[in-house]
């Protein structure tokens, strides 16, 4: 069956003003509002719609992390996943060890596509799935805004910072989803009472013989540098005069 | 040990990009590095020329094939990795070419990849942002892991040119690159106005600007003070201006001498592309507006009156 996995994390939701612990040693997440990051979402529809439009036959979602991460598989599922693989694992899962899991995944799944976000809002990293792409010797297709399947072959447009950019890749590929590519569905409640009743299987990052790896210490975090507070000007005319005096025109 | 840095050059095939330029300085931070620059093109005599004059550069290392052409990361990658062996460091900029084609050579060769460097504390040590820039981290890395970076525009400076030139040394690319992956188009608007990545100012319309017509206001008064134009989220999925101009988190980060936001609410993900701005501009009818927390110099009012005042005051 032609199948596509996606892989989905869970951050903390975007709207969340995050705050730096006082000791330096991490951002304050008890209590917080955790989502499937948004680029995820947008991978997940994507992927809901080609099956929709019968381009593929399965949807499956994927992911990597500590035993709360079932809460958005959950919400992958209510949104049209037919299956879940959760890959349990505490710590810092860093890129390399998330693609390597993947990458097991993808050898047992054999995907036509693997859709992944192109970074995860916590983190920020923006690597797993050129990491993927690379482990698996696939095409990568990053920063999609457009995806066409056309046989053995996809043809994507990237957001690339001189417009827009199309390459065909073989298939199976590797993308990466850009905020413009879709708008995901919002959920309906019958659809969270189904969502119960999908499989959702548990694997260990053991089990898969994939050894958890830290290449990089956490050594501090610390919150960013505040601007100066500014000032209100009254005018067109106040400002344009402000800005000549700081010699900005 | 000190540092051996592999610099990968970003270029169009003729002119290298200056996010070339700003890799090199930093790093040029790491203590007592050696720097050697990696270009791979069809034909890179002129790109391999401009980035053996910049200052710090040891030593060019050019790779000709005709499927370098195009920058694809899978091509790219493995003649990158190639040459991989004797480097401490492997740097790239957090562009889109960049940030595509770094973390594939971290995958091939299974090193951490530290994105978005903004600071350089030791040859182990790097600060980067997170959380849309909402937080500061530091990392580590193991001594004598290599590194593969992403070296954040916003937050060093380019390198200057000077006068003589490294030695610049042809390197053949030895195993056929793969064929899974063809470039088939890029659609760029291309404008007159400077580069959005280096001008030193900016004006930015969301939302408030309506249409695509109605950015013509700002286009008008950018022409008149030299500025490129900048694009919130909201406007560029509104149409009313294409990706390549969105500002922000998933957009350019961005440090102009000057900003100016026009009709723009001022969310995380928009001010994390312009915190590096030297002065930030707010112009909002609603005072209330977040973008004016981080604003020097705010006015409150309705844009359609205020930037054609602003244009016939500069004019
Ligand atoms: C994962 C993720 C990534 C994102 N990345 C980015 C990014 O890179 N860049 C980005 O910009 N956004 C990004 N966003 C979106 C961001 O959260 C905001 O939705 C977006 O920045 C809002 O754009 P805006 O300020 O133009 O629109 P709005 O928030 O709608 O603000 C419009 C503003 O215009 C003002 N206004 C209206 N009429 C007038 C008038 N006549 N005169 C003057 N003022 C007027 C209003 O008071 C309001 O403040 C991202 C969101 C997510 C979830
Ligand atoms: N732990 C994980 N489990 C599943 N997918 C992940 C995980 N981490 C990252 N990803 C995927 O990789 C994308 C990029 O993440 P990152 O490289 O961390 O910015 C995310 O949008 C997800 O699609």
């Amino acid at each position: 069956m032609k199948r596509i996995l996606v892989g989905i994390k869970r951050v903390v939701d975007y709207n969340v003003r995050i705050r730096v612990k006082p000791d330096g040693s991490g951002v304050v997440t008890d209590g917080v509002k955790m989502s499937i990051n948004p680029f995820d979402e947008i991978a997940l529809e994507e992927a809901l719609r080609i099956r929709e439009r019968g381009a593929a036959g399965e949807v499956v979602v994927a992911t990597v992390g500590p035993a709360d991460c079932q809460q958005q598989l959950r919400s992958a599922l209510a949104m049209g996943a037919d299956r879940a693989l959760h890959v349990e694992a505490g710590g810092v899962i860093e890129p390399l060890t998330a693609a390597r899991a993947l990458l097991k995944l993808v050898e047992r799944e054999q995907p036509l596509l693997v859709i992944l976000g192109k970074q995860a809002i916590d983190d920020d990293n923006g690597q797993t799935g050129q990491v993927l792409a690379a482990l698996w010797n696939r095409p990568q297709a990053t920063y999609a805004s457009k995806l066409e399947l056309t046989g053995d072959s996809a043809r994507v447009t990237r957001e690339v910072d001189a417009g827009l950019e199309t390459l065909e890749v073989d298939l199976p590929a590797v993308i990466t989803t850009d905020l413009r590519l879709n708008e995901p569905r919002y959920v309906k409640l019958p659809d969270i009472m189904k969502a119960k009743k999908k499989p959702l299987e548990t694997l260990t990052l053991a089990a898969l013989g994939v050894e958890v790896r830290q290449q990089l210490k956490l050594v501090r975090f610390e919150p960013p540098p505040q601007r100066q507070k500014g000032i209100r000007v009254k005018d067109a005319a106040e400002l344009v005069a402000a800005l000549k005096q700081k010699g900005l025109l | 040990m000190s540092a051996r840095v592999l610099v990968v050059a970003e270029h169009d095939g003729a002119r290298l990009n200056p996010s070339t330029a700003r890799c090199v300085s930093c790093a040029r931070t790491l203590s007592g590095a050696e720097i050697a620059v990696a270009v791979c093109a069809a034909s890179p005599g002129a790109v391999a020329a401009q980035a053996a004059r910049l200052e710090g550069v040891q030593r060019v290392l050019a790779l000709e094939h005709p499927a370098n052409a195009h920058a694809l990361a899978a091509v790219l990658a493995p003649q990158i990795v190639a040459l991989a062996g004797p480097f401490t460091h492997l740097l790239g900029p957090s562009t889109t070419y960049g940030k595509d084609l770094m973390a594939r050579i971290a995958g091939l060769l299974g090193a951490p990849q530290v994105s978005d460097i903004m600071g350089v504390e030791s040859a182990t040590r790097f600060r980067r942002p997170i959380y849309a820039g909402n937080a500061i981290l530091t990392v580590e890395a193991a001594e004598g892991v290599k590194v593969v970076g992403t070296v954040r525009m916003a937050s060093f400076e380019a390198a200057a040119s000077r006068g003589d030139a490294a030695p610049i040394e042809s390197v053949a690319v030895s195993a056929p690159p793969p064929t899974h992956t063809r470039f088939v188009s890029v659609s760029a608007a291309g404008s007159d106005r400077p580069d959005l990545q280096t001008a030193s100012r900016v004006i930015s319309g969301g939302r408030a600007l309506g249409s695509a017509e109605g950015f013509k206001i700002l286009y008008s008064l950018a022409d008149k003070l030299g500025a490129a134009v900048g694009a919130s989220r909201a406007a560029v999925d509104a149409g009313y201006a294409p990706n390549e101009m969105q500002v922000g988190q998933t957009g350019k980060i961005i440090a102009p001498e000057l900003y100016v936001a026009v009709g723009i609410s001022g969310a995380i993900q928009h001010l994390t592309g312009i915190k590096d701005a030297r002065t930030i501009v707010a112009i909002n009818k609603d005072g209330e507006a977040p973008i004016f927390e981080v604003a020097d110099f705010g006015l409150v009012g309705d844009l359609f009156e205020i930037i054609p005042q602003i244009e016939k005051l500069v004019g």
